[in-house]
């Protein structure tokens, strides 16, 4: 079963999207998602799939025939980077509250400005509060799977909610790795056909999407799609694990890295991941006792794994690839040190931000994380809760 | 306010399942001045009935009589009364 082949993530999710073979996907243009798009236009203009593909005029417009395919009751695909997010923005909050199972590939790319066309995670950050589940991807291999994993998470009839899923602009997107392909059979036996719920174009069961929703109803609707956020967790995990049996890939919310017996950790999404895994080996070498929680679920936050997974250690370093801007630290410092406050037992935690722009991250700056935590937790106290790592001052 | 469904009680995603609902959402408690009409001056020309924007001229189509008004509905706009030939409909207020 099947094929190894040499692919950047790209390629690998425009393969992940001809094996789901949706029915309509439309797209805009914009680095560093723009080859992924390209490949799947190859894929169309060879007959290689059945969609319909929709070359709008812009992300708005994207974002927009998504919504509308999918309320028609179609499986729909589409993906996107940094600005063009920023652009569908007000259809991808309707993608949700609709509870449309758009999948969407996010290559992260930093907002401009100014134009900066490398990874950080401020575009997908910026979106964490729109209602999509969030899957973040540490390399190639897993951006493919996520993506798979995303369709048969997002149409399950308890969810029925978009999914992001996203890969670090360049890092992932742009570099060729050894990837393993299911074959086509086994991704659509996998994924099931498509079930429609209120298609649009049953004509005989006339629906209205999106009507006028005032003070009468519209909180009512919210809590129904807080509620079906908040209740994902168990399915998100649960097609994972079914992923698992097929791939032999197996995958967690949150993916624990030599934690058991550590006293240190540090909390990184994305790329930056398989970087700490390496600084965590070459510390363990020299004796210390430390580890990396890597996020994969962001959206729905794992709030109940994040304290389980971090409650027992000393002191915790959590790496941001974006600023809040006059929050109190990064968004994942913020959701992380927010879970642990009524944990009973609780380590120190201070934040860093780093590699906005797709500044380069070292070993070196990860294991300066895990000193200066060190540090903190030898102290006792926390003097500075944000601070900046490969920043010249 | 009692016969409004709870939250859980709601079609997820907010779509509307039923066809032709908009009749239930009256639209009445709007206005603040009414048309009347001098049944004595109409001539059933229906132009009010063709111009209302919200279905609110009732009109016997056997009898080829315009009957009167839906004020479940009818938002007071006072469109019938300004295209009417006759000058058969005038706004009143309510208050």
């Amino acid at each position: 079963m099947g094929t190894v082949l040499g692919l950047n993530g790209n390629s690998a999710v425009a393969h992940a999207m001809r094996q789901v073979n949706p029915h309509v996907v439309a797209a805009y243009p914009i680095t560093p998602q723009t080859d992924c798009v390209e490949r799947f236009a190859e894929f169309v203009a060879d007959g290689r799939v059945d969609t319909e593909f929709v070359t709008v005029e812009s992300e708005h417009s994207a974002m927009s025939a998504c919504v509308g395919a999918a309320a028609g009751g179609g499986r729909v695909m589409t993906a996107t980077s940094a600005n063009g997010l920023a652009l569908m923005w007000e259809i991808v909050y309707i993608a949700a509250s609709m509870r449309l199972p758009i999948v969407m590939m996010v290559a992260n790319r930093a907002l401009s400005g100014n134009i900066n066309i490398h990874c950080d995670h401020s575009d997908t950050m910026g979106a964490r509060d729109s209602g999509w589940i969030q899957l973040f991807s540490e390399n190639a291999q897993e951006a493919y799977d996520n993506i798979i994993m995303a369709i048969k998470i997002a149409e399950d009839m308890s969810v029925r909610l978009p999914v992001m899923v996203t890969q670090d602009g360049f890092i992932i997107s742009h570099a060729l790795e050894r990837m393993e392909l299911l074959d086509d059979e086994e991704v659509q036996k996998f994924i099931g056909p498509y079930k429609e719920r209120y298609p649009m174009l049953d004509l005989k069961n006339p629906v209205t999407y999106g009507p006028l929703d005032l003070f009468d109803y519209y909180f009512e609707h919210k809590w129904s799609q807080i509620d079906a956020v908040e209740h994902c967790l168990p399915i998100i995990q649960k097609g994972s694990d079914e992923f698992g049996e097929l791939s032999g890939r197996n995958y967690e919310l949150l993916e624990s890295y030599k934690l058991d017996d550590a006293e240190f950790g540090v909390i990184a999404l994305g790329s930056t991941c398989g970087t700490a895994k390496e600084a965590v080996d070459r510390m363990r070498e020299a004796g210390k006792k430390v580890g990396l929680l890597k996020v994969r679920c962001f959206r729905p936050f794992p709030t109940e794994h994040i304290i389980k997974a971090l409650s027992p250690l000393k002191g915790v370093a959590v790496l941001d690839r974006s600023s809040t801007f006059g929050g109190f630290g990064g968004p994942v410092f913020n959701e992380v040190r927010s879970a642990l406050y009524d944990a009973p037992e609780r380590p120190l935690v201070i934040d860093f931000l780093y590699g906005l722009g797709g500044r380069d991250i070292f070993m070196e700056d990860i294991e300066v994380a895990f000193q200066r935590i060190e540090g903190v937790v030898t102290k006792g106290r926390i003097d500075t809760h944000v601070d900046f790592l490969g920043l010249r001052e | 306010m009692s016969k409004q469904k709870g939250a859980k009680d709601l079609v997820p995603g907010g779509m509307i399942t039923e066809a032709g609902n908009a009749r239930e959402y009256e639209t009445g408690d709007w206005r603040t001045e009414k048309p009347d009409v001098d049944h004595d001056k109409c001539i059933h020309c229906f132009f009010c009935w063709a111009y209302c924007p919200d279905s609110s001229i009732i009109v016997d189509p056997e009898e080829g009589k315009m009957k009167g008004f839906d004020f479940k509905h009818c938002k007071g706009c006072g469109i019938c009364a300004r295209i009417c030939p006759k000058n058969a409909i005038t706004m009143v207020s309510e208050r």
